[in-house]
């Protein structure tokens, strides 16, 4: 279509811009799709990743920017021509309807054979698993099965594009966890291109086929859980998605090696490490359950020793704050998440002096 | 972003029911409108009695209705009452059309539209009833050729209607946009949206203030007395100007127009029951 995306990609959003006002609420971003794929757009409140669904949905007119579809050029088109499916975070399910009648008005408007339409509310209420409830109104409905019927109603029109907006927010934890892995079987198995916007973090890592990752309304970075995870992009990414350790003043002594005070940490290249110069100053992060305990000493490579200043219990694991003297009185302090079973064993407490190992491969390294 | 969507929940005031004396109930109800009426009724013949007036309460009847040869002759004060009813009856059907167009129009995404509504509202709040009423019939009606009833029924139905838009309007704003975007995402067109799935929603919104709204169109059908129709007003000034029992003629109009109004009322209610039983559990 365009020299941006392949013609295999079933959506494709070029240098989308939104303004409201002074306000950039999305600046440049582009993204694409395959067909059948999950997305999901993860960021902070207010970081534009709504604006983005909006925009795709046909309810935002962006500022400039296109977005097309299986090669054709939507970004003019009005919602109700684009053929989407949306879920609204709070369902906006009609009141004055019943289940069935919501799942029902965007096929009859296609079709005029009402017993078609019958038929298919059914199927799609089998579906959802709501067989027998079609003739309740939304207000006799749990969250739950709002939630249900209003996937029914946007899966109804056979969308070429289900969107989602923070579909489980409204849910009990324990409905929404049931609820992540039906939406993903039944997106799954009818192969809808689906993308969804979140800020939960674990929603994101758990159904995704991809992630989205926005911040201040800026793209900044895109790739699977996995990736995203172990190899963050930015210190934003690493500390929005799970937790992360950062160590100020570092420099970059020669290549892989980093001083840290008096401490020469070793780094693996390819982790970041490469872009930095020589005596550049970095900032480098360890996730906390990347730091190893070394509770018989050892002096080896980057084997640090630190003090214990608080133990904080998280049920499977202790959170440890680790104090890290730097140089004289300066130090930096650095959670790491043992797991309980080893914290009871090796007795630790707080105020006790404990060396810890961080891997030579899981730190990153970060522009100061 | 974040939004806290806020539903549209109706909870009247008084939803709670009293369920611990649910036998004495309509014996309470009564006695509570007995009191909202008998009260300020036996404070008027007090001070009436007091009152060194000569009151001649008999004589009213014949201007209600008499008998002659077993069959029943509606006197003035029915005939005028007859004028009245079918101008408020057509009034306040063509209010409501003319409120209706008129909200829509000012949600329209055409600016034309929009201004159109929004001259005619401003032009019609900012001018008073009297004045509609004298320029329709002594400017317009004789351009037209249009009789005096029915200017007289134009000038009321523009009147309330232009109130009328702006309580449907306040109900169609409280229905969420995203009734209207999950709407349009389904396919729906703009006049199935309005249909289906808005004003079933605004209805009951709509209802309480639109009748108080016809109860003031009941009420200020009295000002067509002023170009000579016929109406339970003018009938009532035409009795005085014959007979001077102007204390008697005058409460014996209030109190059809009560019973008109409040009629009115018991309507309205019930039809506010019917409509947010329906969906709102």
């Amino acid at each position: 279509m365009t020299q941006h995306g392949e013609i295999s990609d079933y959506l494709s959003v070029h240098q989308l811009t939104k303004k409201f006002g002074k306000f950039t609420a999305l600046d440049d971003i582009s993204f694409s799709t395959k067909l059948g794929e999950f997305l999901c757009v993860l960021g902070p409140s207010g970081c534009g990743k709504t604006t983005v669904l909006r925009a795709i949905a046909g309810l935002e007119k962006p500022t400039s920017g296109t977005i097309v579809v299986e090669g054709r050029d939507v970004t003019q088109l009005p919602v109700s021509r684009r053929n989407v499916g949306i879920v609204f975070q709070s369902y906006a399910l009609f009141p004055n309807l019943t289940a069935e009648d919501n799942i029902a008005y965007g096929l009859k408007q296609r079709s005029k054979k009402a017993k078609g339409v019958e038929g298919r509310v059914t199927e799609l209420l089998e579906t959802v698993g709501l067989s027998g409830m079609g003739n309740k109104y939304p207000a006799q409905l749990s969250g739950g099965q709002q939630q249900r019927v209003a996937l029914a109603r946007a899966m109804a029109i056979s969308p070429h594009l289900l969107l989602l907006d923070e579909p489980l927010s409204a849910l009990d934890a324990k409905v929404r966890i049931r609820l992540r892995s039906e939406i993903r079987q039944l997106q799954k198995r009818l192969g809808v291109t689906t993308i969804m916007v979140t800020h939960d973090q674990e929603e994101a890592l758990t159904m995704a086929d991809r992630i989205l990752i926005i911040d201040r309304g800026k793209l900044v970075q895109m790739g699977t859980p996995g990736e995203v995870y172990d190899k963050p992009a930015t210190p934003f990414v690493a500390s929005f998605i799970g937790s992360m350790n950062f160590i100020t003043k570092v420099r970059k002594m020669e290549d892989g090696i980093f001083g840290v005070g008096e401490h020469r940490l070793k780094i693996s290249n390819g982790r970041g490490a490469r872009r930095v110069q020589n005596g550049e100053p970095v900032m480098i992060g360890v996730r906390p359950e990347d730091v190893m305990i070394q509770a018989d000493g050892g002096d080896g490579i980057n084997t640090l020793n630190t003090l214990v200043s608080a133990i904080e219990y998280r049920g499977s694991l202790f959170r440890l704050s680790l104090n890290l003297p730097i140089s004289g009185n300066d130090y930096t302090t650095i959670d790491a998440d043992v797991p309980s079973e080893k914290v009871r064993r090796l007795g630790l407490q707080e105020n006790m002096h404990l060396p810890i190992h961080l891997p030579v491969d899981r730190i990153r390294v970060y522009a100061a | 972003m974040e939004k806290i969507e806020t539903k549209t929940i109706i909870l009247p005031l008084n939803h709670k029911k009293n369920t611990q004396y649910t036998w004495l109930n309509p014996a309470i109800g009564f006695s509570k409108n007995l009191m909202f009426f008998a009260l300020p009724a036996a404070l008027i013949w007090y001070l009436a009695d007091k009152s060194d007036y000569n009151w001649q309460w008999y004589r009213i009847v014949k201007y209600i209705g008499t008998f002659q040869k077993e069959s029943f002759i509606p006197g003035p004060l029915l005939k005028g009452l007859w004028v009245t009813l079918q101008i408020s009856v057509i009034s306040l059907f063509l209010s409501c059309l003319t409120g209706l167009i008129t909200a829509v129009f000012r949600l329209s995404p055409s600016f034309a539209l929009r201004a159109i509504a929004r001259i005619y509202l401003e032009v019609i709040r900012n001018t008073p009833l009297i004045v509609q009423i004298f320029f329709l019939y002594f400017v317009l009606s004789p351009v037209l050729g249009i009789e005096r009833f029915t200017s007289a029924v134009l000038a009321l139905s523009l009147f309330e209607g232009a109130y009328a838009s702006e309580i449907i309007r306040a109900g169609i704003v409280s229905v969420s946009t995203e009734q209207w975007e999950a709407a349009a995402s389904i396919g729906l067109k703009p006049f199935r949206i309005y249909r289906h799935i808005v004003l079933p929603q605004a209805i009951p919104v709509i209802i309480p203030p639109l009748a108080g709204q016809m109860i003031s169109l009941i009420k200020d059908s009295a000002l067509v007395s002023t170009i000579a129709l016929y109406d339970l007003t003018m009938e009532g000034q035409m009795i005085i100007a014959e007979t001077y029992m102007v204390f008697e003629i005058w409460f014996a109009v209030a109190v059809i127009y009560i019973i008109i109004t409040a009629g009115l009322s018991i309507f309205t209610h019930f039809l506010e029951k019917k409509f947010s039983k329906s969906f709102n559990n």
